[in-house]
């Protein structure tokens, strides 16, 4: 069986002379949370809506559930809440959702069910305008539930959020995933990407520089020891290994190892007469990941 | 198609804005076609003028009924449907409400049709309730005044109201290609009006000087809506301009064309600007 929701090839859009998103392939796999990481203007929302149909591509293609973006077969199994909530000012959230659900083609009872799931039935008879921003985000994300997508494309959907909102919202697209519906969101927020995504591509310039799970991403980069006299260390973990040596402050040395060497570069050095106050792998978080990544691309390009 | 004829009927139901702008258009007609010249009638009489009495009265009388109906349409009602169509599609630009309805299924065709079918219900509906309210007020001046009521001929009637919905039909279309091109409410409104208002007052009035021109004044949408309401009987300004009303009659009624040429062009402009429109939204990025 085919598990492939979303795949694009060279996905390409450029405005006059300016490339927004630049020969994108990435690909979002069944009922993964999939994070579209990249700094502001990088090309994250660009992409997004030309894999909804909104924008059309300069050149390459994108194919998602099997089919061509902005179709309507596609569309109708897809859920999106891109750039932010776009809803009549002067309806209130439950009728904002019953127009919806009226193009959608789908009932009333999804739509309270959709109130019920991002907790706003009691401020569903409010209009649209008094609503604060992040119950216009937990409406924008109602909409996108309207109808039980397959996939849901989310753009930056903790937006406005505050931290409980950020929470249940996590909580939400986990569950959503659990349940077999995949979802596709982009987000600076590495935090959130780091806790709730299966794997993340990560967009920098319009360009796709990375897409791993993020547990690859975070992939321990080497080996970082505390030793004295650190000159007899130096000397000691050249013999020893081929690997680079590097003397960072504080008395600090890094050695670009695998991890599972630590044991035998401290025997090593004991042996040697050397003291070893601290020895561990380098465990990288998914910011000092995506910082590198996508700080290479900016010096790069 | 008929989800999202639903759908955008809901909205455009609940908007402020229709109910407001269909209020200004039936408390116009009222006022201008019946509350003014009866009181104008009420004063001829008062001072013995029986002759303009009769003529007044004749105005507002039920025979009169379907030119009365559409003689403010040619401009106020038109710009009323333009302003209203403008704001309908250009203000999903600004609230990115397009955004949201194409992305929960229907084509852009059908979501924009949807918009278009809707609008097309409501402005129907208006000139339905223009007649209405006509009729009740030609009916409570001729009870008043003890005069007999004499019904229009059916066809007269279905003459005015199919003229009043043309006309308003190629106003709305007008607007709403404007809101889909402007992309922008209030730019959309604003050139609409001026185009309405201003600019095509504004040719006529040149082409009185420069003769070429006036072959194509004779052909654009305002010379066609109000030649089709001057052709049932309103009674306007001359051709080739003027002071609007100085002779009487209302501003934007004309008789540059006859009726035939004048439907036939006007069903001509409203195609042109829904394909149009749905070019645009068909082709453009959102």
């Amino acid at each position: 069986m085919n598990d492939t929701i979303v795949v694009t090839d060279q996905l390409t859009k450029r405005y006059g002379g300016r490339t927004a998103v630049d020969r994108v392939d990435l690909t979002v796999r069944h009922g993964e949370v999939y994070g579209f990481l990249g700094p502001n203007g990088a090309g994250k929302t660009t992409t997004l809506r030309m894999l909804l149909g909104l924008a059309r591509p300069s050149s390459g293609t994108a194919r998602i559930l099997g089919g061509r973006p902005g179709s309507p077969a596609v569309l109708r199994r897809v859920g999106a809440l891109v750039e932010g909530p776009g809803f009549y000012p002067y309806l209130s959230g439950r009728d904002n959702l019953r127009v919806l659900a009226r193009y959608r083609g789908v009932g009333g009872t999804e739509v309270e069910d959709a109130l019920d799931t991002v907790d706003l039935r009691h401020r569903a008879a409010d209009r649209f305008k008094a609503y604060s921003m992040g119950r216009k985000q937990r409406l924008g994300g109602a909409g996108a539930l309207l109808g039980r997508p397959d996939l849901l494309i989310l753009d930056e959907p903790t937006n406005g959020l505050d931290p409980a909102g950020m929470a249940d919202m996590r909580r939400l697209l986990r569950r959503l995933a659990e349940g077999g519906q995949t979802v596709l969101l982009s987000s600076h927020l590495l935090g959130d990407v780091q806790q709730i995504c299966d794997r993340v591509g990560v967009i920098a310039s319009g360009r796709l520089v990375a897409e791993s799970t993020v547990d690859d991403l975070r992939e321990t980069s080497g080996v970082r020891l505390r030793a004295e006299p650190v000159d007899l260390a130096v000397r000691t973990l050249a013999r020893v290994t081929s690997a680079a040596v590097h003397r960072e402050p504080e008395g600090l040395l890094r050695i670009e190892l695998p991890a599972d060497r630590c044991a035998a570069l401290a025997r090593a050095l004991v042996h040697a007469g050397v003291d070893v106050h601290e020895i561990g792998p380098i465990d990288q978080s998914l910011e000092d990941a995506f910082f590198e990544m996508t700080g290479t691309v900016e010096v790069a390009s | 198609m008929t989800a999202s004829v639903r759908a955008e009927l809901l909205r455009l139901l609940r908007w402020p804005t229709t109910m407001v702008l269909g209020g200004v258009w039936l408390l116009m007609n009222l006022s201008f076609a019946y509350v003014f010249p009866y009181l104008s009638y009420r004063s001829a009489v008062a001072d013995g003028d029986t002759r303009l009495a009769a003529v007044l009265l004749e105005d507002v009388s039920m025979a009169q009924l379907p030119p009365t109906l559409v003689q403010g349409m040619p401009m106020f009602g038109g710009a009323i449907v333009l302003i209203l169509a403008a704001l309908a599609t250009g203000s999903g630009y600004g609230w990115t409400t397009w955004k949201t309805v194409y992305t929960q299924g229907p084509s852009r065709l059908r979501a924009v049709g949807g918009t278009l079918v809707a609008l097309a219900m409501i402005i129907a509906g208006l000139v339905l309730v223009t007649l209405a309210l006509d009729v009740a007020a030609g009916a409570a001046i001729m009870a008043l005044e003890s005069q007999a009521v004499v019904w229009p001929g059916a066809t007269d009637l279905a003459r005015g109201v199919g003229a009043g919905l043309l006309i308003t039909a190629m106003f709305g279309a007008f607007g709403a290609v404007l809101g889909v091109l402007a992309r922008s409410p209030a730019l959309a409104v604003g050139l609409g009006l001026v185009w309405a208002l201003v600019a095509e007052n504004l040719l006529r009035g040149v082409a009185g000087l420069l003769g070429p021109l006036e072959t194509v004044t004779d052909l654009l949408p305002g010379t066609a809506a109000g030649s089709l309401a001057g052709a049932l009987g309103a009674v306007g300004e001359s051709a080739g301009g003027g002071d609007p009303g100085a002779n009487g009659g209302t501003p934007g009624v004309l008789s540059v064309l006859d009726g035939g040429t004048a439907s036939a062009l006007l069903a001509a402009y409203a195609a042109v600007f829904v394909v149009a429109l749905l070019l645009i939204v068909r082709h453009r990025d959102i």
